[in-house]
């Protein structure tokens, strides 16, 4: 049963909540009596349906933090450029922050729109071997603001990967919104009957942000997420006059490697700040293309391969699940 | 601050000795909301207000730690929960869930009605007292914790709204559609500032805009919206923030300090004169 019904009043607990049909906001609703019965908490059908869809994706990633402003969407959205490097690799980017969607600008595609064929809604392509979907391309204005609550976020959510015309993908790489909620566990529960390789955690060096980070590690923990590793996002900046390195985000609790080395987790590498990272990403290039010798640009590549190298182990471990159960 | 305002806020419950309310508002995350909130709160207090703080950010309370209170137990009185002073002179009072957690670590992995339940409560029954300043600290995004707080203080008032982004287009982006939420809920915006302007290298003084350049105040011009100013980014400032530190105690010449400074007397100016 849909997440999101019709007609819902402004404060409906959810379809699958212990109080459908049975609060005192359901009053007057239209579905009242269906969500009562019961039947809204049977196993929502989209998740077979997505399983169903998403069985040519080879790889899904999904990309978390817990903290805001850590840079999940620019590496995002790096990854899937690296990954799209190879021609013969089909790649696909998902943005699930409902509320602010920044991939369609650091991708270049501000204004695309998406459009509906027979087949479902058509991602926008960036290039011929790389997709991308947003809510930022159902907004008609920049300045449109989604002021929804979390059912209408989860079904929206539900669309994308269920409607969405994606093909036979290599990769699916998803970037997340911080926090550890709705969209959070939506992701998790529609990609529930499809296997997910792991998510990457993204942090900063400073305590502030590694005390969100342990939280979203402990929901990966809590949903059976495997974990792929943790990048350290603006670790340290190098003066470009006089080369000196300053932390401007201190690691004053010994930084990503730290909990890294706490929590059993492997570090995938420490990303500096670059201005030039910012400054791609609001034209909407690649960085990694448009300074590909910088410090920063070579950590990505490495940090990418080893994504590769991890997602090619999980898919032979699937494999070797699946010969034996023969 | 007249007696007349007084008299329009009693029946409010614990929120009828609170003089103002100013919600710190982005849409995007990492800008800076928790460090401005408590940069603001500490400015303001400096100056003989009495300031309060609740956080809203139920999956990520940054607030505890940069104002080092640690976890204490939150009590109840007859009024409903005490909020945490950060210091005997109780000239600062503090909400978050943060206190509520008893692992530091433990995900609250809430779905929206869970979230606005909690937050309805927050707003309603904390025992805030007499206070110059409440200053609500919010999540990034337009969602139900916003929702919650507008509709738990209708009966109250919220004096306006603070929004904070930083220089790159990339969160202008997201500011943009915040100030369209304020507009379609009616909240006034106070201003906006834009934090990370700008590093100065401390070993040579060379300005890099690591974030990029003058988005703030474009947005502000863009949206007719009051532009408070810039924050620089301060590796002394992130780190007092870390530590739990006052930084305007400890770094009351600073630039940055006295940007801050002048920023929240705009602020309280602009509350006053409504």
């Amino acid at each position: 049963m849909a997440e999101v019904l019709d007609n819902v009043p402004e404060h409906c607990p959810g379809t699958t909540s212990e109080q459908a049909g049975k609060s005192s906001t359901c009053q007057g609703c239209p579905n009242q009596t269906l969500c009562a019965s019961g039947a809204t908490k049977a196993p929502d059908p989209a998740i077979a349906e997505i399983g169903a869809k998403l069985s040519s994706v080879k790889h899904k990633i999904l990309v978390l933090s817990g903290k805001g402003g850590v840079g999940k969407s620019t590496f995002s959205a790096h990854l899937a450029h690296a990954l799209a490097g190879d021609s013969t690799k089909e790649i696909a980017l998902l943005d699930i922050d409902i509320c602010g969607p920044s991939i369609p600008r650091i991708m270049g595609l501000e204004g695309e729109q998406v459009h509906q064929s027979g087949s479902g809604w058509s991602p926008v392509y960036v290039e011929d071997n790389l997709a991308v979907m947003s809510i930022g391309f159902l907004l008609s204005s920049p300045d449109d603001a989604v002021i929804w609550r979390g059912p209408k976020k989860n079904g929206m959510i539900k669309q994308f990967l269920r409607d969405v015309d994606w093909g036979e993908l290599d990769y699916l790489i998803v970037d997340t919104p911080p926090g550890t909620s709705d969209e959070h566990l939506s992701i998790v529960q529609y990609l529930g009957s499809t296997h997910v390789d792991g998510a990457v955690i993204i942090t900063t060096p400073q305590e502030v942000s590694l005390q969100d980070v342990r939280k979203e590690i402990r929901f990966c923990q809590k949903v059976k997420l495997p974990i792929i590793g943790v990048v350290e996002n603006m670790s340290g900046f190098v003066c470009p006059k006089c080369k000196n390195t300053s932390q401007i985000f201190p690691p004053s609790s010994g930084g990503a490697e730290k909990m890294c080395a706490d929590l059993n987790l492997p570090l995938l590498g420490k990303v500096p700040l670059d201005p030039r990272i910012a400054r791609s990403c609001d034209e909407g290039k690649s960085f990694l293309s448009e300074v590909p010798d910088s410090p920063a640009a070579k950590v990505y590549q490495k940090i990418v391969q080893s994504i590769q190298d991890y997602c090619s182990n999980s898919a032979t471990q699937q494999q070797d699940i699946t010969t034996r159960q023969e | 601050m007249s007696v007349q305002n007084l008299e329009e806020n009693n029946g409010d419950g614990n929120l009828s000795q609170v003089r103002h309310v100013v919600l710190i508002l982005s849409g995007k995350g990492g800008v800076g909301k928790s460090t401005i909130t408590t940069q603001l709160a500490l400015a303001l207090t400096h100056a003989g207000n009495k300031v309060g703080i609740l956080d809203t950010d139920l999956c990520g309370p940054s607030i505890p730690r940069m104002l080092s209170v640690g976890r204490p137990d939150v009590h109840q009185c007859d009024s409903g929960w005490v909020p945490v002073y950060t210091d005997s002179r109780k000239n600062l009072a503090l909400m978050s869930i943060g206190f509520l957690l008893a692992d530091p670590d433990e995900a609250v992995v809430w779905r929206g009605p869970k979230k606005t339940a909690l937050i309805g409560q927050f707003v309603s029954d904390v025992a805030w007292g007499e206070l110059d300043v409440l200053l609500v600290d919010t999540p990034p995004g337009t969602s139900d914790e916003h929702l919650a707080i507008l509709e738990n203080l209708k009966k109250h008032r919220v004096d306006g709204a603070v929004l904070v982004t930083t220089p790159q287009a990339v969160s202008t982006g997201d500011v943009r559609r915040e100030i369209t939420f304020c507009k379609k809920t009616g909240v006034r915006v106070l201003g906006v500032i834009e934090n990370m302007s700008g590093f100065v290298c401390p070993h040579c003084s060379e300005c890099s805009n690591i974030f990029s350049k003058g988005g703030g105040e474009e947005l502000a011009k863009l949206t007719g919206s009051v532009f408070l100013g810039c924050v620089p980014l301060d590796p002394q400032l992130s780190s007092s923030i870390e530590e739990g530190k006052d930084f305007a105690e400890l770094f009351p010449d600073s630039t940055t300090f006295s940007a801050i400074s002048s920023i929240s007397h705009t602020i309280l100016n602009s509350l006053q004169t409504t």
